[in-house]
C-alpha cells in the first residue's frame, strides 16, 4: 500500500481545505449575481426614465412627439384587460381547482388532466397568441379588442391560477370538512361554506401573482396585433387597445431613430415595475395577515 | 328550510312538516347533484384549450406542408418569406433559437447551479431568506423589460470589449435571458438539493470530506435528477422566449455561427410575420404556423423529458 508522508498528507490537507473555502465564496458571489443584475437594472431603468415621469406623462394621449407623448391610454388598456383576466380565471381555475380536489375521483381522468395542465404551464406564451389570434380575433371574429386579448391572457395563466388553488385547497385540513359533514352540511354546503373561505387567502395570493405575469406579458398581444397606432382611450372590453407593455416594446424599437423614445420606454417600465411592486406586495400581505396554518 | 310557523288553531301534522322539508331539501339536492358535472365541464376547459391549440397549429400547418415541401422546409438554409421567388427554409430560424439558447444556458447553468449550491448547503437560514425572494423578483421582472436592458445596455457595453459586434446581435440577448433563467434554475436544483437527507452529507463529513468535497460527491449525484431537470426545464423557458430575442436580435435571417451577429428566432420570426400584415391564406400566413408547430413541439419534447428525469431518476430516501 502506498503510504503518504505526513507531510504530503497535510500538504494535501491543506489544498482540500483551501479549494472548499474557496469554492464557499464563489458560490456565495453566483448567488449575489443575481441581486447584482437586478440592481443594475434598476438604476439604469430610474436614471433614463424618471426625467419624463410626470403628471403630464401619465395622464396624457399617446403622441408620435416625444415631449407630448403621454400614457393614460396603455394604463387604461391594461386596467380594462384586468377586467376581463381576473374574473375569468378566478371563476374557470378555482372552478377547475374544486372539481380536480374535491369531486373527480383519483384516476385515469383526473391525472390526464394534472399532466395536461402541467404541460400547459409549459407551453411558450407566443404560442397562446397564435391559438387568441386564431380563435378569438379571426374565427370568432372579435378583432384586436380587450375581450380578445384577455381571454388569449387568460388561458395563458389558467395553470398558474389553477395549481395554486389546488395547493390552497388541499391545505385545508381534513378535520374541518368532517366537521362540516358531521353537522348534516351536504358536500357542496361544505365546500361553499368552510373549504373556500378558509382556502381563499391562499387563492387570492395566487391569482394576484398570475395577474401580475398576465400584466407584464407581451408576446401574445403581439401576436394578436396591437396596433402602434394612435388609438381612442378604451372604454370597454369591446374596445380596441393598448397596453403598458406594448408600449414599452413599440418605444424601444424606435429608439435607435428617435433617442427620446428610450426615455419614454424606461419612463412607462417604472410605471409597470410600481403596478407590479404594488400588487406583488398585496399578494404578500395576504398571505402573511390572512393565512391562518392549521 | 323547515318551516317554524305552525298553523296554532289545528293539529300540528308530522307528516306534512317532513313533506315540506323534503320540498326544499330536492332543490338543495338538485344543485348538489348538478354541481358536480357543472364544475367538470370548467375543468375540461383546460384540455380545451391543448385541444386548440394542437388543432389550430396542425391544421393550418398541414396547409403549408402543402405548398412547402416537408423536407424542404426543414433543410433548408434560406428564409426568404417576402421575396419575389420566396424561399422557406426553417433552419436559420432553428440556428438562432438554439444559439441563443445555448449562449443563455452558459450563463444560466453555472451561476444558476452555483447559486443553489450556496442557498442548499452554505447560507444560514437568515440568508436564504433574504437572497430566495429577491431571486423570484429576478423572475417576476417582465421579459419585455430585459429585452429593453439588453437592447439599451448590455448591446453597447459588450460592444465596447467586441467593436464587431452589430447594434442587434445574438449575443446579448442570449445572456440577457441566461440571467432571466438563473432563478428558475436555482430555485429547482435548490429543491432538489435540500431534499437529501442530512445523514448522507454527516456520513460523508465523518469520513473526513470537507464540504466541497460533501457537495459534490454527494449531495449533487443525489440531487442530480432534480438538477438536470431544472437545466431541461431552462432550455425549453429559452427556447419560448420572445421579447428578448425579438428586441435585442432583429430580424435578419442568418444561418451563421458567428454570434456578433444579428440571427431571428422562430418566437421572433413569428412576431415579425403577425406584426406585419401578412394576408390570411397566403404562404408567409401558414408558415407561421409551421414555425409555431415546430415550437411547440420542441418546448413539449423538452418539458417531457424534464418530468420523465425527474421521475424516473428519483430517489427516495
Amino acid at each position: 500500500m502506498n503510504q503518504l508522508s505526513e507531510k504530503q498528507h497535510m500538504r494535501r490537507t491543506k489544498r482540500r481545505l483551501f479549494l472548499s473555502r474557496f469554492s464557499k465564496s464563489i458560490f456565495m458571489l453566483s448567488a449575489f449575481f443575481g441581486l447584482f443584475f437586478l440592481a443594475v437594472l434598476l438604476v439604469k431603468v430610474v436614471t433614463e426614465g424618471i426625467g419624463s415621469v410626470n403628471f403630464d406623462f401619465l395622464t396624457g394621449k399617446l403622441s408620435t412627439q416625444p415631449e407630448r407623448a403621454g400614457i393614460m391610454g396603455a394604463i387604461l388598456g391594461t386596467f380594462w384587460l384586468m377586467l376581463v383576466v381576473a374574473p375569468v380565471t378566478m371563476f374557470v381555475g378555482v372552478g377547475t381547482a374544486i372539481y380536480l380536489e374535491m369531486y373527480a375521483k383519483k384516476g385515469r381522468l383526473v391525472s390526464f388532466i394534472q399532466t395536461n395542465i402541467s404541460n400547459l404551464a409549459g407551453v411558450p406564451s407566443i404560442v397562446y397568441g397564435i391559438l387568441g389570434l386564431t380563435v378569438f380575433v379571426r374565427v370568432l371574429d372579435l378583432g384586436n379588442i380587450v375581450l380578445a386579448g384577455g381571454l388569449t391572457m387568460s388561458l395563458l395563466i389558467l395553470p398558474i391560477v389553477i395549481v395554486a388553488s389546488q395547493e390552497a385547497i388541499r391545505s385545508i385540513p381534513f378535520f374541518l370538512s368532517e366537521a362540516a359533514y358531521g353537522l348534516g352540511a351536504t358536500k357542496w354546503q361544505t365546500i361553499q361554506r368552510i373549504i373556500l373561505p378558509a382556502a381563499l387567502p391562499g387563492i387570492l395570493t395566487g391569482a394576484i401573482l398570475s395577474l401580475s405575469r398576465a400584466i407584464g406579458e407581451t408576446a401574445p398581444l403581439v401576436v394578436i396585433g396591437i396596433p402602434a397606432l394612435l388609438i381612442p382611450f378604451p372604454g370597454s372590453i369591446m374596445d380596441r387597445f393598448t397596453v403598458l407593455p406594448m408600449q414599452i416594446y413599440y418605444w424601444t424599437l424606435d429608439a435607435s431613430l428617435v433617442a427620446e423614445y428610450a426615455n419614454l420606454a424606461a419612463a412607462t417600465i417604472i410605471v409597470l415595475l410600481v403596478a407590479l411592486f404594488i400588487l406583488n406586495s398585496t399578494a404578500i400581505i395576504i398571505r402573511n395577515k390572512f393565512q391562518r396554518v392549521f | 328550510m323547515i318551516n317554524h310557523e305552525l298553523p296554532k288553531s289545528e293539529k300540528v301534522n308530522i307528516r306534512d312538516m317532513i313533506d315540506q322539508n323534503q320540498r326544499g331539501n330536492s332543490i338543495r339536492r338538485r344543485i348538489e347533484r348538478l354541481i358536480p358535472s357543472f364544475l367538470a365541464i370548467i375543468a375540461s376547459l383546460s384540455v380545451l384549450t391543448t385541444i386548440g391549440i394542437i388543432w389550430t397549429l396542425l391544421s393550418e400547418t398541414v396547409e403549408f406542408f402543402k405548398r412547402v415541401p416537408f423536407l424542404d422546409f426543414y433543410t433548408g438554409t434560406v428564409l426568404k418569406p417576402l421575396s419575389q421567388n420566396p424561399e422557406f427554409g426553417v433552419l436559420p430560424l432553428l440556428m438562432g433559437t438554439v444559439t441563443s439558447s445555448l449562449i443563455a444556458m452558459a450563463v444560466a447553468a453555472p451561476i444558476g447551479l452555483m447559486a443553489a449550491i450556496y442557498l442548499s448547503e452554505y447560507a444560514s437560514p437568515k440568508v436564504r431568506k433574504v437572497v430566495k425572494p429577491v431571486l423570484e423578483l429576478l423572475a417576476g421582472v417582465p421579459t419585455i423589460v430585459y429585452g429593453f436592458f439588453a437592447f439599451t445596455f448590455v448591446t453597447p457595453l459588450l460592444r465596447e470589449f467586441i467593436p464587431s459586434l452589430q447594434a442587434t446581435n445574438i449575443l446579448s440577448p442570449g445572456l440577457v435571458m441566461g440571467v432571466m433563467i438563473i432563478p428558475m434554475i436555482a430555485s429547482l436544483s435548490e429543491d432538489a438539493m435540500s431534499s437529501v437527507p442530512n445523514s448522507m452529507r454527516e456520513g460523508a463529513s465523518g469520513l473526513g470530506a470537507t464540504k466541497l468535497e460533501v457537495t459534490c460527491k454527494v449531495v449533487i449525484p443525489a440531487a442530480l435528477s432534480g438538477i438536470i431537470a431544472s437545466f431541461v426545464l431552462g432550455i425549453s423557458r429559452a427556447i419560448g422566449e420572445t421579447m428578448i430575442v425579438t428586441i435585442a436580435s432583429g430580424s435578419t435571417k442568418n444561418f451563421t455561427f458567428d454570434l456578433t451577429q444579428s440571427m431571428q428566432t422562430m418566437t421572433a420570426y413569428i412576431v415579425e410575420v403577425t406584426g406585419g400584415d401578412a394576408a390570411s391564406g397566403s404562404t408567409v400566413y401558414y408558415s407561421l404556423y409551421a414555425v409555431a408547430m415546430t415550437l411547440f413541439v420542441f418546448t413539449l419534447v423538452m418539458n417531457l423529458i424534464a418530468r420523465a428525469v425527474s421521475k424516473k431518476f428519483r430517489e427516495e430516501y
